[in-house]
């Protein structure tokens, strides 16, 4: 208060512009929920980087003395039936998940929000040639395409190939989405005054149209990590998903489900890691999502 | 059966109207608690009044005043969550706290209600006369199907919709927002209540509609001789239509007396303000709006004194200590309960100054510090001399009507724009005025895109817009910037004040540093503070935010403003303080404005030409004192003449012409003048005259010599209206 009327009394040196990223960096810190969120992510992604390099074994490597055992000094986690270490399977296994979660939650998200938003905006062939694309992908049997793909994704950088093929496959249903709500936010009257100040259209879509999708957008994008992983463990299952040496968190709970009952642990902690990451991945989605948009904050405060 | 029913209630209420009010509602109050947290949202607190049969009851006041809430709470129509107290009584009968179901029984049949959104009140699957002939059925359940029927056929024609046996079967989407409304009038008719609760019925609609519908309303009080609650922001509109007028302010009433003592002899500061604020159509030269300055109080959180001393220019250190009562003038709370039994028809307010505003003769002017807003420097007379900004040309924009799916082929055309022609002076305000769908948004959209238009030429400073390179076009926008309706919509919601002004210029790649202190710079000028520049539009008001907006406007210093119904969306109080800054404005920069609106009385008050449009096409255009004082074109004199005037002498005494029927489709418009529909004229002319206005479009000729222009081919002077 007491700067605004010192900068009143000497008018051209008024306050320096405010910094809308600082304003949204402070919200989302002080948010409890985000700061728990990032703590657990935080913790997720050291404990799948350092899990491997301390635990004794290796991630293939087998313990013929120990077949299917508890917890144990050798063995933290136990092992599994053929008596390889639960914790280093789900650590490394952790480490392709966080991976393959965020990077497929990141790009599927930014191509349904481009795709739809520029169909939306423009109208006319752009939205025709982009539609038929999102139509053309969603009847595409993309478990097939998968399969047939399967054997590239073996070796250095094969996951890659796995993610991009699960973010393409991804995209269209949000994209039509964002599509419908773009042509609703089109005729509003700050995308015509934008307009009519002359700021291009692809500014428009990035600067008006996106941030008030966002919330749609962030919840979409903490779905996705949770249907990453998960859909990468159907693959799995079938031996479609990541291919070995390369382990993920969905490999080891297919390995461990049917003990579930007669072994648990085979099957608990990698479950638990999976939980853990979704709920923290929801957390930062939801704060992010607060922090984003104005009416939420106002109503708090 | 029903009109047994007429005369019953009739012969009952002619008995107990000296005793007891058909409606009476006393010391209610309405909270509705804030849930996680929030504060308690006090929505009306302690609101009396009483209605006799026969009798209308105006109730003003600005948006979250309460009006509408303590409406809803007599018709028990409010959520369950919302805690009532004080006490409603219908012929005497406690209503308050009955139940649902009983309620129910009386809703439609003693007590109704006109709802303000004519569109969201109809069902769209069932057809109009399947709703009116429930509404009956309801209530007479042992009627039977052909007497809802006869029935319903009959409000239909009660209530002036055209062929009323056909139009039963129409569907609610088949009718315009006026006969919506006449719809919900029927509806509300439908059992002869004997109290109508209009809450704005004419808000949503255009003038010569709302003429229709306040003409609807009184017959519609003459044949069910049902007393009428009045609720609108409106002063025009209850100035000639009710009997005593209701102020509210926050949540409580104000002022309460019969009309002419209200807008004669005002003895609140609130109501006066209101009174000043208002634009009127029937003075030729008011002066600056009285502005209120500040908004309204939060709900949520009062001061304990006056809720409205912080606005008030005559607030003493006394008003703010307790919140005075609404007493007859000049009497002190403690001889109040004696005096108030006595003549409760007397007019009383609620302002501890009563005594003295009364015993100066303070008016609205007296008290309120009236802005000096500067003449714009310019030379009367020669508009020739002036350089042009803006120039429109024969300007077309008609839509294609398509149908089909798979081979989509054009059925029809829609002339929203059907050859226009106006120019704008530098310095210069023209509005564009007329009825909605009559093109005057679809124009503003054609000059604002500065593409080559259909037909026809737009040419800003000087510059063709079709002939402009992309760049060129890019550096005329500087020029020429727009100010939207809807406060709400016009702001990106996910942007800070800041960065919404900042955002033309950013975009005209103006240094960084220059534009921090071009914020600011604009911030002061439109009468915001500086502490606002982080805030989202969210958190202001609709007063603000359109200051906001008129700020992101002149950000680029255009030369010409383009104003679409600025003010439309605004309560009276924050209206008057825009138009003042508009009028400042344009003083200080030399601005030319191009104002649309629909509202002729905000006109006559900002512009210097005014342009009446019809059906996409100019009917009238001609300097503001001009047009208004001899209006030429039928339509303009239909237009001027449906207006209310805040000022019930003048009301009552004025004729209103009451153009017939709704706009025609601008996909199909009438041969010949597109207006000889609707013309009140028309009618009287001979027949090969009539051939005359089928066959020949008139086209715009000087009329009454001067800057008048009208496409009439009859056009006439005079001089008797307005």
């Amino acid at each position: 208060m007491s700067t605004v009327t010192e900068t009143t009394s000497d008018a051209p040196t008024a306050p320096p512009a405010p910094n809308r990223f600082k304003d949204i960096a402070r919200q989302l810190i002080e948010t409890r929920r985000v700061i728990v969120g990032i703590v657990i992510l935080a913790l997720l992604i050291l404990f799948a980087f350092l899990g491997p390099v301390i635990s004794p074994w290796g991630v293939g490597e087998r313990d013929y003395t120990a077949l299917l055992q508890g917890i144990s000094p050798d063995h933290w986690f136990g092992t599994n039936r053929t008596g390889q270490d639960i914790f280093t399977q789900t650590t490394a296994g952790l480490q392709k998940s966080l991976l393959i979660g965020l990077l497929v939650a990141l790009i599927s998200t930014a191509m349904a929000a481009v795709i739809g938003a520029f169909a939306g905006y423009f109208g006319g062939f752009t939205d025709k040639a982009l539609t038929w694309i999102a139509d053309l992908a969603l009847v595409l049997p993309n478990f097939v395409i998968l399969a047939i793909l399967s054997r590239h994704f073996v070796g250095n950088g094969g996951w890659l190939i796995l993610v991009i093929l699960l973010a393409v496959f991804s995209w269209m249903v949000t994209s039509k989405m964002v599509r419908g709500l773009t042509i609703s936010l089109r005729e509003r009257e700050y995308i015509h005054a934008a307009r009519f100040m002359g700021v291009p259209p692809h500014k428009i879509i990035f600067r008006h149209i996106l941030p008030n999708m966002s919330s749609l957008l962030i919840a979409d994008a903490t779905i996705m990590v949770s249907t990453a992983i998960i859909g990468e463990t159907a693959l799995s299952y079938f031996g479609l998903g990541v291919q070995s040496p390369d382990i993920s968190l969905g490999v080891v709970i297919a390995d461990g489900a049917s003990f579930a009952t007669t072994a648990p642990w085979v099957f608990i902690f990698p479950t638990v890691l999976l939980v853990l990451l979704v709920l923290a991945v929801n957390m930062i989605g939801d704060g992010l999502r607060d922090a984003l948009d104005p009416n939420a904050k106002s109503r708090r405060s | 059966m029903s009109t047994e029913t007429i005369v019953e209630t009739e012969s009952t209420n002619n008995d107990d109207t000296a005793r007891t009010p058909v409606l009476e509602v006393t010391d209610l109050t309405v909270t509705f608690p804030g849930m996680n947290n929030n504060p308690d949202v006090k929505a009306v607190r302690g609101v009396s009044y009483a209605v006799h049969a026969g009798e209308v009851l105006g109730i003003v006041g600005e948006s979250g005043s309460g009006k509408s809430v303590s409406s809803m709470a007599a018709m028990g129509l409010l959520p369950e969550h919302a805690e009532i107290t004080g006490s409603v009584r219908l012929h005497g009968e406690e209503i308050l706290g009955k139940k649902d179901t009983e309620m129910a029984r009386k809703r439609g049949k003693v007590i109704s209600m006109v709802f303000q959104d004519p569109l969201s009140g109809l069902t769209p699957v069932y057809t109009v006369g399947d709703q009116l002939a429930e509404a009956f059925l309801v209530h007479n359940p042992k009627a039977g199907k052909d007497k809802a029927h006869a029935r319903a056929v009959e409000l239909l024609s009660l209530v002036g919709i055209p062929n009323p046996e056909a139009r039963y079967r129409s569907f609610p989407h088949e009718f315009s927002g006026g006969m919506r409304q006449r719809v919900m009038i029927a509806m509300a008719m439908a059992n002869d209540p004997d109290v109508i609760i209009c809450d704005e019925p004419t808000t949503a609609l255009d003038v010569t509609i709302q003429a229709q519908i306040l003409d609807l309303l009184r017959t519609a009080q003459r044949e069910t001789g049902a007393a009428i609650v009045m609720i609108t922001h409106d002063l025009g509109v209850v100035a000639g239509f009710v009997d005593r007028l209701l102020v509210m302010y926050a949540g409580r009433p104000v002022e309460i007396g019969s009309v002419d003592e209200i807008y004669y002899g005002s003895r609140m500061p609130y109501t006066m303000g209101l009174l000043g604020a208002v634009p009127r159509m029937d003075l030729e030269d008011q002066g600056a709006l009285v502005p209120i300055k500040g908004n309204p109080p939060s709900l949520t959180d009062l001061p304990p004194g006056c809720p409205f001393a912080p606005r008030c220019p005559i607030a003493r250190p006394e008003c703010d200590e307790a919140e005075p009562e609404l007493l007859t003038i000049g009497s002190r709370a403690s001889e109040a309960d004696a005096d108030q039994d006595e003549n409760t028809d007397a007019q009383r307010v609620a302002c501890v100054r009563s005594a003295e505003i009364e015993a100066n003769g303070w008016t609205a002017q007296d008290i309120y510090p009236v802005p000096e807003i500067p003449e714009p420097a310019r030379a009367a007379g020669d508009r020739e001399s002036l350089p042009e900004v803006l120039r429109v040309q024969d300007l077309i924009k008609h839509h294609p009507l398509m149908k089909g799916a798979v081979f989509r082929r054009r059925v029809g055309t829609v002339s929203a724009v059907d050859g226009i022609d106006f120019d704008i002076r530098e310095g210069e305000t023209l509005a564009l005025v007329g009825e909605s769908g009559c093109g005057k948004s679809s124009t503003l959209m054609e000059i604002m895109s500065l593409e080559r238009p259909q037909r026809g030429s737009v040419e800003v400073m000087g510059r063709e817009v079709g002939t402009l390179s992309r760049s060129e076009r890019f550096g005329l926008r500087r020029d020429m910037q727009i100010v939207f309706q809807d406060p709400m919509s016009s702001l990106d919601p996910r942007m800070p004040v800041f960065d919404i002004i900042a955002e033309p210029l950013r975009t005209h790649k103006v240094p960084a540093r220059e534009v921090t202190e071009r914020v600011y710079e604009l911030i002061g000028l439109v009468g915001l503070n500086i502490e606002h520049v982080t805030r989202f539009p969210a958190e202001f008001s609709g007063g603000q935010r359109q200051r906001i907006g008129i700020a992101r406007a002149l950000a680029l210093e255009p030369k010409l403003l383009v104003l679409d119904e600025p003010v439309s969306a605004l309560d009276v109080s924050i209206q008057a303080g825009v138009i003042n800054l508009l009028e400042e404005l344009q003083a200080k920069l030399g601005l030319a404005y191009l104002f649309v609106a629909h509202d002729l009385s905000v006109v006559r008050h900002i512009a210097d030409r005014v342009a009446v449009m019809y059906l996409g096409k100019i009917v009238e255009i001609g300097d503001t004192k001009s047009i208004y004082t001899r209006p030429s074109h039928p339509y303009t004199q239909a237009l001027l003449s449906a207006i209310p005037v805040p000022d019930p002498e003048r009301e009552r005494t004025r004729t209103h012409i009451v153009l017939e029927g709704d706009l025609p489709s601008p996909a199909n418009p009438p041969s010949g003048c597109s207006f000889r529909t609707r013309c009140q004229k028309f009618i009287t002319l001979s027949e090969s005259d009539q051939e005359q206005c089928m066959s020949v479009e008139p086209e715009i000729r000087p009329t009454n010599g001067g800057d008048q222009g009208s496409a009439c081919h009859f056009a006439e002077r005079r001089s008797d209206l307005v």
